[in-house]
């Protein structure tokens, strides 16, 4: 590729900082997991995938000629409709799946284009260079919309509005400096007259944008930093709100599946056939790489029939790259994983370790692990396609990256890119789940049963299948040493990290560093002032689909640093909050936050103290997920065996805002998943299969569990972080470290439902 | 033919008697305010008035409603407590994802129905359902404003 598409200097501190190719996005989600694989399963499409594995890298060739004229972000009419009657509509880059993602937008677009937002509409654009403006690559995810995009949706917002004042000084024949705007109109002072952007646009948006239009000042905003009401809101408590699963075509089929087992295997026989496809309202029985399904007249009797098939399935293999071994076992991964003999990578290198350690007071070690996990978005995922007459195939088919999904239906369907409609609706949750995990997506089922039927069809996965085929946060695990003076201060740290994160295994095409940033960041880049550091990767890959989920790496990793650092504080005998303030001297932005939190709780106090007749006790931790920080302080007690957290405080920095309501209901939402990881959540593989099967053997939060939440944003003005992940990391820390305050049990293995709690 | 009574108005529908009566409404009468999350009565997703109580309707076979009156999200703003509760939930922006929220508001309206001023007691018996984006605490906040 000669040429990189820049858009604005917005600084990224995370692992997507680099430029990326718009037209190479399809590179991207490409398995580098496991790399001595005699089986290419890729996909579980066999075949279909060797293909696709052949002809991805030419792809970007063949879409450069149309794509690098493009400018991401700059063509307005790619982003804003405005019709007649004055309703905007703005296409938008990013998916809304609960984030708030559509209502910050027409904030920010709507400050600069002067539409209150209220009167947005906003979609998600079909697939298009136009959108690729996260640093050239399109996707929701990694906290990255706002952040990424703010500069540029700002632009756009203040340019389309030039163009408004440019045709209104046209028509009007006005000077342009004549002219003001207000909430969708051009108002000529001097004559009282006024112009919609309704009656403008046809002639407005047709005009060359200038690149040079001053935005406005951050003092006269009225809608960025206000905590605008979302867009959505009403639809979504009227049941009105359309998401996948809701969809419908005229003549559809509804087709539900059974997955194999073990995965990686394939269907060798059906013995009833026949009976099932005589079952009302079944229109057909299927046989798709690894699964069985059946098209039906409604979806009730297609899963039903599909769940009456009597099925051979092939023996599993040896794990590989998504087979799964008919003996895999998930605490068999973490023995190994804990054996492994590998050298490590250095993820984080400073100062002298050895010597620290060789003349340290006291040295402590200990091991942390954490679970698989399932996504568990209350929206099972489904896919709906059709083959159109003239040639098209058009699906609608939740998604984080619509370009990627949709090179991979042309490829799955045999079409060129620009012949696959893509329609990305609204997801109910994602924290991940709908990112390019081969098998683990439903659309290449919902794509090759439409072809195999000539009628559309709907694919819904069963709560069942879903827990089947969900890619899973990986399992994982690290060990520390601490190295710790006379002076009870930690010296060194050291981290052994070994396993493997989704970025290598997803992107690993694009981010080549051995060391996968998504398994060690929680462990690296610690804001505290331990002189000497090292901390190693090992890559061990897994079996299994592995996935992003919320917050990804510092999921767990924060949770394994953040309770060593409060071992590091007992074995040197200080206290864990007073040991932070220290070891963050020269961190002003976090010193303050650790102040902010401390102070919302009406001040630090660790406990164990009595409150209305229980012992309760407090623990703190601080995350840098994404570019933002948090400061976290928990309050637990325990009753039963049974950990009961009260209270959760959070002072978040995201350095700026733009939605204070958003953002404090994305931080009370992270906080939620937080705790229902640390308490409760764990997928447990047992002989090559998963041992749960739906939300009764995989207990989530409920209301029962659901604690007080507080949350201060502090903007430091610090680059713009992200907001839907960063509440997530500091909360299993905080909880372990109040649990082990209480009872003096350090719990390092989640979730606390598998140890034994007792005061 | 089993006759359904929905939202103040008769359907014929010819379906096996054991469907759900979830499945009846979404795909047979197109009424796809309600949701399916678990179809286990794990989730509540799924949550409609059965006769003014909240019910999993992924767990009733639909030849056992009989005549009984069904009022899902799709009709909420047709009834006075609805009503209230959607603006609660407006108000206090309560969804997020959204997916779980057609189940909590017929859990919360049956709530309101039989018990206009709800404890807190009374809101953790009946608001069981699950939200996995954790807006519990908007949701007993709005509950709350709704009751007055
Ligand atoms: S779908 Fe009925 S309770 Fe979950
Ligand atoms: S709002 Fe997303 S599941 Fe409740």
């Amino acid at each position: 590729m000669d040429r990189l598409l820049t858009v604005d200097p917005i600084k990224l501190k995370d692992p997507l900082e680099l430029q990326i190719e718009a037209q190479s996005a399809v590179l991207l989600m490409k398995p580098e997991g496991v790399s001595n694989l005699s089986r290419r399963a890729f996909l579980g499409f066999g075949a279909s995938a060797l293909v696709l594995g052949a002809l991805l890298p030419s792809m970007p060739v063949r879409a450069q000629t149309a794509a690098a004229a493009v400018k991401p972000g700059t063509r307005i009419p790619a982003f804003l409709v405005i019709g007649k009657d004055n309703a905007v509509t703005l296409l938008s880059p990013f998916v809304e799946g609960g984030q708030g993602i559509n209502t910050g937008l027409a904030q920010i677009v709507g400050e600069e284009l002067d539409v209150n937002p209220s009167r947005f509409t906003v979609e998600c654009a079909p697939p298009g260079p136009d959108y690729a403006v996260i640093n050239g690559l399109r996707m929701t995810g990694g906290s990255f919309s706002t952040r990424s995009s703010y500069p540029l949706m700002r632009r756009l917002g203040a340019t389309a509005r030039d163009m408004m004042i440019r045709a209104a000084a046209t028509k009007l024949k006005a000077k342009p400096e004549t002219l003001k705007t207000e909430d969708g109109f051009v108002i000529h002072g001097a004559s009282g007259k006024r112009l919609s952007y309704g009656e403008l646009a046809p002639v407005a948006l047709a005009l060359p944008p200038r690149d040079d239009v001053a935005l406005r000042d951050p003092a006269s905003f009225r809608y960025i930093r206000q905590p605008v009401a979302r867009l959505d809101v009403r639809a979504k408590s009227t049941g009105k709100a359309v998401y996948a699963i809701d969809q419908k075509l005229e003549g559809m089929l509804y087709a539900a599946v059974q997955h194999a087992p073990n995965q990686g295997t394939t269907v060798q026989s059906i013995a009833n056939e026949a009976a099932v496809a005589a079952m009302p309202g079944v229109h057909s029985v299927h046989k798709l790489p690894g699964a069985v399904a059946v098209a039906a007249d409604s979806w009730w009797r297609a899963r039903k029939a599909v769940e009456a098939l009597s099925v051979s399935w092939s023996a599993p293999a040896p794990s590989g790259l998504d087979t799964v071994a008919a003996d895999y076992a998930s605490d068999g991964l973490l023995a190994a994983l804990k054996s492994s003999k590998e050298a490590g990578l250095p993820a984080e290198t400073e100062g002298d370790a050895t010597t620290a350690f060789a003349t340290a007071a006291k040295v402590i070690e200990a091991e942390y692990d954490a679970p698989y996990l399932v996504h568990g978005q209350l929206e099972p995922p489904s896919s709906m396609a059709r083959f159109n007459p003239d040639g098209t195939l058009e699906l609608w088919a939740p998604n984080q990256m619509p370009e990627l999904f949709q090179s991979v239906a042309a490829q799955t369907a045999g079409l060129a890119p620009d012949k696959v409609i893509l329609h990305s609706p609204m997801l109910g949750g994602f924290f991940g789940r709908h990112f390019l995990y081969g098998s683990a997506n439903p659309f290449l089922q919902a794509i090759q049963l439409a072809k195999a039927t000539g009628r559309p069809v709907k694919v819904l996965w069963s709560r069942e299948e879903e827990f089947r085929m969900d890619a899973l946060r990986p399992l994982s695990f690290s060990r520390f040493r601490a190295a710790i003076g006379k002076d009870g201060r930690p010296t060194a740290i050291q981290a052994r990290t070994v396993g493997e994160g989704p970025l290598g295994r997803w992107f690993g095409a694009v981010f080549k560093d051995p060391v996968d940033s998504s398994a060690v960041e929680g462990i690296t880049e610690k804001p505290y002032a331990i002189p000497n550091r090292r901390m190693e990767y090992v890559k061990f890959p897994h079996p299994v689909t592995i996935a992003f989920w919320r917050s990804v790496g510092h999921s767990m990793n924060d949770f394994f640093y953040e309770g060593f650092l409060d071992e590091i504080a007992d074995a040197g005998g200080q206290d864990p909050f007073v040991l932070r303030m220290d070891l963050l001297k020269d961190k002003p932005r976090h010193r303050k936050l650790l102040e902010t939190v401390a102070a919302m709780s009406g001040g630090w106090k660790r406990g164990p103290y009595e409150v209305d007749g229980t012992r309760r006790a407090r623990g703190v931790s601080m995350a840098s997920p994404f570019g933002s920080e948090t400061a976290t302080i928990a309050e637990v007690s325990v009753q039963g065996g049974e950990t009961q957290v009260h209270t959760v405080w959070v002072a978040f920095d995201p350095g700026s805002i733009v939605n204070p309501a958003i953002v404090k209901s994305q931080v009370e939402s992270a906080v939620a998943l937080g705790l229902s990881a640390t308490l409760f959540e764990e997928l447990v593989y047992k002989d090559g299969v998963r041992q749960s099967h739906n939300f009764d053997e995989y207990p989530i939060l409920s209301r029962r569990s659901m604690p007080a939440v507080h949350v201060e944003i502090v903007e430091s003005g610090a680059p713009m972080g992200g907001v839907g992940e960063p509440g997530l990391p500091g909360v299993p820390p905080a909880v372990v470290n109040a649990v082990a305050a209480l009872t003096g049990q350090r719990i390092r293995s989640l979730p606390l439902a598998k140890n034994k709690i007792g005061v | 033919m089993t006759t359904l009574h929905v939202n103040g108005r008769a359907y014929q529908v010819a379906v096996e008697d054991d469907t759900p009566l979830l499945w009846v409404l979404r795909d047979t009468l197109g009424l796809t305010g309600t949701k399916y999350g678990c179809g286990i009565a794990q989730c509540g997703a799924c949550t409609v008035m059965i006769d003014g109580t909240a019910t999993r309707s992924c767990q009733v076979p639909v030849d056992s409603v009989g005549t009984a009156d069904i009022r899902t999200i799709d009709a909420i703003e047709e009834d006075p407590v609805g009503r209230k509760v959607v603006e609660a939930w407006v108000a206090a922006q309560v969804p997020q994802c959204g997916y779980c929220q057609s189940g909590q508001v017929m859990a919360a309206t049956a709530l309101l129905k039989q018990t206009p001023h709800p404890s807190d007691g009374d809101i953790a018996d009946a608001m069981t359902n699950l939200c996995r984006c954790g807006t519990y605490n908007r949701i007993a906040a709005a509950i709350r404003q709704a009751a007055g």
